[in-house]
């Protein structure tokens, strides 16, 4: 099946994204990747050490691999900025993930700082994918400052509480026109699946695979709940009924 | 209990605990009260209480599993390592527990531009990228302007600058930040006024609430981190411990954006022979950090080595986030140059890479890296 995501000049057959900040080992990066089958995965600009070769975050990823950088640690849109300029010249590539975070309690987003990033990166040529409240009219700005994705929670990082922000990510999918990544909160693979059959595009998964028993195996079980998800979203669902529905109770007298 | 947010500053906070009775309250929290607060998904005041009263000694195990979990949940199977850089030992303050206090008769030091440099390559040759760079309280000789050489030499080694010094004023904060610093340490002490000016006899940090205020204003001057705490010995454990993990709730809650974290140092041995009245012990210690992060499962919780080995590699599975690794507290002390007295007593000598393999035997992973410097 020639199922493709086109985020920038890249295109992308696997529709999960992953996570590099919290393994207990960096030598499990490789491995997750290997079997989530992940194209794409994203890295803190901050945990990046470019002086040392044994810690150097990047030395763990596989050379096919595209990095997502992000802004994490950013409180406002020019430490964004900054931080993307810095990943860049630490040869990261062009996509960034904008983060820009001021509460330390729940890690949400503020869009509007985000939005400000947005355009500026986009202008200077960056692949900008910002991580976002689920907001319409926050997405839409988005889209117009020229990001190449939106990234709403489901819930707060970390949190593994699944969709909570569902209807409005639903409204997002229905009335943005760049792809939408559900990124955070997803704790288990039923939630990724349910983001991918109303139409998400792609979602990023860290914790629920790094904090995982065997984080291997978990990912394993992301990589087949996203490709059903998308599979049974693109086959297009039987209607939902509440009642077992007999065949035309109330019109089949036309039948004669 | 008091609603922290309608206050301004932490000394009001504190003004409205001056009647109640700790003592008492603690006397009769019961089984019940405890199992009460572990059970509950956000922690008041009273819980926080409850966790740090000598029955809640019975329910170790169950706050350390609920304190390892909110642990991994927010910063992952992680910890931050960091080292601290004495850049200078005079002082002009006299504080009874303090090996650099004035009147000990000490080998003084403070290191020259070029020194700081031979100091900090050695220590950036460990691996380590985030330093925390002290001082005594001697505003005439480390003065601001020496404060900034030494943040303009150490940004050459280093990815993450805190400070630990005299307080400031915001505005000095501020100059600090734009230059690259992000983090400030500084410890009451002693939340106990009395007992603060028994302790203090003379000099800038007899000034109970310009030191109180400090992290206040350092937040405003838009740090990114705070670390706050108990100098353990000095007063009443169980009041001193909640009133620190008070403040750091009360710093979170009115700065969303900025990392509060908490340490929980003991008094080691100094040179002054300090007679230590109120001991922490092992037990306690654990309980209190463990209480600190029940009360506020996003609070960083900093252990020195100050403590010993063994102890500290049991609190990196229950719930700490940072640690200090092959510290020195001499000036001068990784290079070797002509060094000063140390300020206390090392306990955990090991290496860095000593710490970083015990870290890694244990499944998690060591953290040497985790900010950039962006300014200036």
């Amino acid at each position: 099946m020639n199922d493709i995501l086109k985020l920038g000049n890249i295109e992308f057959t696997s529709r999960l994204f992953t996570g590099t900040g919290k393994f207990p080992d960096k030598n499990m990066i490789p491995k997750i990747i290997k079997s989530s089958e992940s194209q794409m995965i994203t890295v803190a600009l901050r945990r990046v050490d470019m002086q040392s070769v044994q810690e150097n975050i990047l030395n763990f990823i596989p050379k096919e691999t595209i990095i997502l950088p992000n802004t994490s640690g950013a409180r406002d849109a020019k430490e964004a900025i900054m931080l993307a300029k810095l990943a860049r010249e630490a040869g990261c590539g062009n996509f960034i993930k904008i983060e820009v975070i001021n509460d330390m309690k729940y890690l949400l987003p503020d869009n509007e700082e985000t939005i400000k990033a947005t355009k500026v990166l986009a202008e200077d040529g960056f692949i900008v994918l910002p991580y976002m409240m689920p907001d319409l009219i926050s997405g839409l700005k988005m889209q117009d400052a020229g990001a190449a994705a939106v990234m709403p929670l489901g819930s707060p990082i970390g949190s593994n509480k699944g969709l909570q922000t569902k209807e409005m990510i639903k409204i997002l999918i229905e009335d943005i026109e760049i792809p939408i990544i559900v990124d955070a909160g997803i704790g288990k693979p039923s939630h990724a699946s349910e983001a991918m059959e109303l139409g998400a595009d792609a979602v990023l998964v860290n914790s629920a695979i790094a904090n995982a028993g065997n984080p291997e195996q978990m990912a394993l079980a992301f990589r087949l709940a996203v490709e059903a998800g998308r599979i049974a979203f693109k086959a297009s669902f039987a209607e939902e009924n509440s009642l077992a529905s007999a065949s035309s109770p109330l019109t089949g007298f036309l039948n004669g | 209990m008091v609603d922290l947010k309608s206050f301004d500053s932490f000394g009001e906070v504190l003004n409205h605990y001056e009647s109640f009775d700790f003592g008492d309250y603690l006397k009769n929290v019961s089984d019940e009260d405890v199992q009460k607060s572990l059970k509950k998904e956000k922690l008041n005041q009273f819980d926080f209480l409850n966790l740090l009263s000598k029955k809640a000694q019975n329910y170790l195990e169950e706050m350390a599993q609920i304190s390892k979990k909110h642990k991994i949940r927010h910063f992952g199977n992680v910890i931050q390592l960091y080292l601290p850089i004495y850049v200078s030992n005079y002082c002009s303050s006299d504080c009874e527990y303090c090996g650099f206090s004035k009147k000990n008769k000490i080998k003084r030091k403070h290191l020259s531009e070029e020194e700081l440099h031979v100091e900090a390559k050695a220590i950036a040759q460990s691996g380590i990228r985030h330093i925390l760079l002290l001082t005594g309280e001697a505003k005439k000789i480390a003065n601001l302007d020496y404060i900034k050489m030494a943040v303009r030499a150490l940004k050459q080694y280093f990815s993450s600058i805190s400070i630990e010094i005299y307080p400031l004023q915001t505005d000095e904060y501020r100059q600090l930040k734009e230059l690259g610093v992000d983090g400030l340490t500084i410890y009451q002490e002693v939340y106990d006024r009395e007992i603060y000016k028994q302790v203090h006899t003379s000099g800038e940090k007899t000034n109970y609430d310009y030191r109180l205020d400090a992290p206040q204003r350092g937040a405003k001057a838009n740090l990114r981190a705070l670390n706050i705490g108990v100098l353990f010995g000095l007063g009443d454990i169980y009041k001193e411990a909640f009133l620190s993990g008070v403040h750091a709730k009360f710093l979170m809650d009115k700065y969303k954006h900025i990392e509060v974290s908490l340490s929980l140092p003991r008094i080691n041995n100094a040179e002054g022979d300090f007679k230590v009245k109120h001991t922490l012990d092992d037990k306690s210690f654990v309980q209190f950090m463990l209480a600190y992060r029940l009360y506020m499962p996003m609070c960083g919780i900093n252990i020195s080595t100050r403590e010993k080995a063994s102890f500290r590699d049991n609190l990196i599975d229950i719930g700490a986030t940072k640690f200090s690794a092959g510290s020195k507290t001499d000036v001068g002390g990784y290079s070797n140059i002509d060094k000063s007295t140390a300020q206390f007593d090392i306990s955990d000598t090991r290496s860095v890479e000593e710490i970083v393999s015990m870290i890694k035997n244990k499944g998690l992973q060591p953290i040497f890296k985790d900010w950039e410097i962006i300014y200036e």
